[in-house]
């Protein structure tokens, strides 16, 4: 079973082709921790400079989203093949979990 | 079971080590269940975070805009987002076949880790003793507590598990029995990581601003 991936006709070839997709991998992987400590400072710059809340809280909201989306599908490798299942999984826990604080925030809001 | 300690080099080491056993596969299914499940655990204390946000009972109480400080909470956030590049990084050697750098590089996640912990504990020392916010001083003291000494609480497994794993393993050398469990620490890491982008959000940025 661990010769299923040794689909290539010379390993050597294969091997080498590996290493530098993992490589090229990893580059992305240092290019979206750089976005992501740049959308941090973004947000951080944002309450510095004291905006009006329904100014700052979209922004707000909306660089946390851009950040977790690059940690799911970066970080944590969503973007690979086979991650349909595991998509399925954490988005149902999404839905439920965007009702739940929506089902809160109009309890206390009304 | 002979399959699973199997020797192997870089060269003969599968692409996804983490599922080419049946174990390694489960491992990854279940796991990414066991997130979901998370998801809508800390969605419970997000929402009763924010419905209960700034319920004091008298006036004499301090409120989110008067505690939370941004140099803390950016330090806090800069050590825990690195973490999770340092685990990506020794992932990436885990799929390399190079265990020693595998390790160094989850030595290092551990002690970024730390490090945020004790931020976290010094934080809340601060609020206890300079502000009088504890968990039963009011609604919104025990709403934050909970919601933020959870997410502690899940760096505290996390470290514990890279830790755990880092000894056991640490003889054995990199087989298909160890890999997917390094794998699945590594992908609850970078959940924890996750989780702390809402708090530094939702309860930390939001909160100073209104």
């Amino acid at each position: 079973m661990a010769t299923h991936e040794s689909t290539s006709a010379n390993p050597k070839v294969n091997y080498e082709y590996r290493r530098r997709k993992a490589r090229d991998e990893m580059r992305m992987q240092v290019t979206s921790f750089a976005t992501m400590i740049f959308m941090t400072f973004i947000a951080f710059i944002v309450v510095i400079a004291d905006f009006d809340k329904y100014y700052a809280f979209p922004v707000l909201l909306l660089l946390a989203g851009a950040q977790v989306v690059l940690q799911l599908y970066y970080f944590m490798h969503m973007s690979h093949k086979g991650h349909g299942t595991a998509a399925l999984f954490l988005y149902s826990g999404a839905l439920i979990a965007f009702i739940t604080v929506l089902t809160f925030l109009t309890i206390v809001w009304w | 079971m002979d399959d699973m300690n199997q020797k192997f080099t870089s060269r003969t080491w599968p692409e996804s080590p983490e599922k080419t056993t049946l174990e390694g596969k489960n491992k990854f299914l279940g796991f990414w269940l066991f997130l979901g499940g998370e998801t809508v655990l800390f969605a419970s204390l997000f929402a009763t975070y924010l419905a209960l946000k700034d319920s004091v009972p008298s006036s004499d109480h301090y409120l989110a805009a008067d505690m939370f400080a941004l140099p803390l909470v950016f330090i806090m956030t800069m050590l825990l987002l690195t973490s999770s590049l340092t685990s990506v990084y020794a992932m990436y050697h885990m799929k390399n076949h190079n265990y020693q750098k595998m390790q160094t590089w989850l030595l290092l996640t551990v002690l970024l880790g730390a490090a945020f912990l004790g931020f976290e504990i010094y934080e809340f020392y601060h609020y206890v003793h300079d502000y009088n916010h504890t968990f039963t001083s009011s609604a919104f003291g025990s709403a934050f507590y909970t919601l933020v000494g959870f997410h502690g609480a899940h760096v505290v497994v996390g470290l514990g598990w890279f830790i755990l794993l880092l000894v056991r393993n640490a003889k054995r050398g990199l087989n298909l029995y160890n890999a997917p469990k390094f794998f699945v620490a590594s992908l609850y890491w970078h959940f924890i990581d996750v989780v702390w982008v809402f708090i530094f959000t939702v309860v930390y940025l939001m909160g100073m601003v209104g």
